[in-house]
């Protein structure tokens, strides 16, 4: 993290307000590629809103996003996706009645031919495409769940909350994106499942070096053992930034979090 | 293995469709009130019995995944009943009629079935199509095959306009947009006096090619109702689009569609355009019921403003919900069961919207997903 390499994603001054609440407050920091940066804050504090408005779902009310290098503050969710950014949601937006597989293929969008020649016409090109996209995410799927490589045309209904996690994980990671955006992954999982959880994301850290990622967590034991350096928000503004033992001895985050004054 | 149960697969894909085809002729040819319920009572007690022995599942499963077999298989069983019922004009015209509603429906299974685009008014867009038709051969020299096309993009141009308010709205807002564009269409028809007005238009024949296809059909010493010819053409055309449907759906178009049906959100941000993948399968939908629309107007000879009403609309929608939304093989099912019901039952004739309207409620309540579930995804027969 040299001062000369410029950051892959650069937030200035980035505000969100819904009437007269101020969901994101004045939010500037830099993350650099390769890192894991974990967001944590009390619920409401603005850290699924912040997804929201990166990813476009959101327009932001003020201020300027970077992403490699070029703006990308207020552009559609599709043109976000398509500069290589995707995410995966806090409650699980899988779609149940479709297999594995096309749930995985959902986050290949941009990387599929769409044409009707291909589709309709020469299925033999189809099929090589199709074979390709096999491949593909059954490799992926063997990193986090060999055992769900098996069944991948399966319904996603028929599947438990950390396969779906870990599903919705290789939906966000088969378009080999470099930013990757993690919305409280661990919500609703044991405290067992979430030790599996972080090895995940360990392991996808390690296979895919060049990764960034962006965690939002509750569980401080995630944040501690999975990120770099993270930023502490509440009511919408940044309190405190630094590594997780600056982070969690800070007094203003004790106070969001506890209560303590 | 893979031979044996491939082959055993491909003999239960055949056995189903000339089941249905033998259940299709009775029904045909039986005559009285009694014997069709006593038939329907034979079919439901069979169907539930070999549903609960667990015949049923496993082999309709197995079927399923040779959709070649099963296509081609439908269409010779189709042209087997055309030849049993060769001379009877009625009941070719019923089989005809069968045929483009099925048609009409693949195109509103597109709409609502894939996309999760509403569609209240497909009685309409079938009107376009057989006025399109109607219109070009009074008064062009335009060939009829083209009349036929042509019907198709006027329903699909139409349509587009009213994507312009069905691309803001959802839900209920979407659906009754609609329904306005359906009465808004009948309305102009019958105050229309170039159309016909309320008394509405005749057609001439369908010719292609010097054929005439109001002419009897005659082989040495076999004659055929003239029914036979729009039939003929009729199962060409569904075939032709069974094909079209079934690939789209076994690709990434299929799977595109199936992303914003069932979640705009997360589809949008994976990439996915809403609008540009409604808008192929509403202008592609609405082509499927103008050309159906169009030859329908031509077997039939005859247009009036009342054949394309809101409750017509209503029609087509119930056999997509009773065949199983998403399932092209329930539509035809349902819309033999739906067209013919109350041609053949007499006592249902005057009460026919009321069948149907119960059939919707029953359907919702007991049975949302039809009468043949919408399957799983393969993209090429055998599971992925």
């Amino acid at each position: 993290m040299n001062a000369t390499t410029s950051p892959l994603l650069s937030c200035r001054d980035l505000t969100r307000r819904f009437g007269g609440l101020l969901a994101l407050d004045r939010l500037s920091f830099d993350l650099f590629e390769g890192e894991i940066l974990g967001l944590i804050g009390p619920n409401g504090s603005g850290k699924t809103t912040f997804f929201n408005v990166l990813t476009g779902l959101y327009k932001a009310t003020a201020g300027e996003v970077e992403f490699a290098a070029q703006p990308i503050t207020n552009l559609s969710p599709q043109e976000v996706y398509r500069a290589g950014i995707s995410r995966t949601f806090q409650r699980s937006r899988l779609c149940l009645t479709l297999s594995l597989f096309d749930n995985i293929m959902i986050g290949n969008h941009k990387r599929l031919d769409h044409g009707p020649w291909a589709n309709l016409v020469r299925r033999s090109l189809f099929r090589r495409q199709l074979e390709q996209s096999l491949a593909e995410a059954r490799e992926l799927l063997r990193v986090f769940d060999p055992e769900l490589c098996e069944r991948m045309d399966a319904p996603a209904a028929g599947i438990s909350l950390i396969e779906r996690r870990r599903i919705e994980i290789c939906r966000a990671l088969i378009s080999r994106p470099r930013l990757l955006l993690l919305d409280e992954p661990s919500a609703g999982m044991t405290s067992d499942e979430t030790t599996r959880l972080m090895d995940d994301i360990l392991e996808v850290k390690r296979r895919f070096g060049r990764l960034t990622i962006i965690l939002i967590e509750h569980q401080m034991s995630v944040i501690e053992r999975c990120t770099g350096r993270c930023i502490a928000l509440d009511y919408g503004r940044k309190v405190c930034e630094g590594t997780y033992a600056t982070v969690a001895t800070n007094p203003l985050v004790r106070q969001a979090y506890l209560g303590i004054s | 293995m893979e031979g044996r149960s491939g082959l055993v697969g491909r003999l239960a894909a055949i056995g189903l469709v000339a089941a249905t085809m033998i259940g299709a002729i009775a029904f045909l040819s039986i005559e009285s009130d009694r014997g069709i319920l006593l038939l329907l009572l034979a079919i439901s007690i069979g169907a539930f019995a070999a549903g609960r022995v667990g015949i049923l599942r496993p082999l309709l499963q197995r079927a399923l995944g040779h959709r070649a077999t099963i296509g081609v298989s439908a269409w010779i069983s189709t042209l087997v009943l055309c030849g049993v019922f060769r001379e009877d004009h009625f009941s070719l015209f019923l089989i005809g009629r069968v045929i483009l509603i099925t048609l009409a429906c693949l195109g509103l299974h597109l709409e609502f079935g894939a996309a999760g685009v509403v569609n209240f008014a497909s009685a309409a867009f079938f009107g376009v199509g057989g006025y399109t038709a109607a219109v070009l051969s009074a008064h062009t020299r335009i060939p009829h095959l083209l009349v036929l096309v042509a019907g198709g993009v006027a329903s699909a141009l139409i349509g587009s306009l009213l994507l312009l308010p069905l691309l803001r709205t959802r839900g209920h807002y979407a659906a009754l947009i609609t329904i306005a564009f359906g009465l808004l269409f009948r309305t102009f028809v019958e105050v229309n006096d170039s159309l016909g007005g309320p008394q509405g238009l005749k057609l001439g024949g369908l010719q292609i090619l010097r054929f005439q296809f109001n002419d009897e059909l005659a082989v040495g010493p076999l004659h055929a109702s003239f029914y036979f010819n729009y039939v003929l053409l009729a199962s060409a055309l569904l075939a032709l689009a069974f094909v079209l449907v079934q690939r789209l759906e076994a690709s990434w178009l299929g799977l595109a569609l199936d992303a914003i049906r069932l979640d705009e959100i997360g589809a949008a941000t994976f990439g996915f355009e809403i609008a540009r993948w409604k808008i192929l399968a509403f202008t592609l939908g609405n082509f499927l019921i103008g050309v159906a629309g169009a030859l329908s107007a031509f077997m039939v000879g005859f247009l009036a403003p009342n054949n394309f009403t809101f409750p017509e609309s209503l029609t087509l929608v119930s056999i997509v919900l009773l065949g199983g939304i998403g399932n092209p093989w329930g539509l035809a099912l349902a819309a033999f069961l739906v067209v013919l019901l109350p041609e053949k039952l007499q006592i249902l004739q005057e009460y026919r919207y009321l069948l149907y309207a119960t059939l919707v409620i029953l359907i919702l309540r007991f049975r949302p997903s039809g009468l043949i579930p919408r399957p799983m995804r393969r993209y090429f027969g055998q599971p992925a």
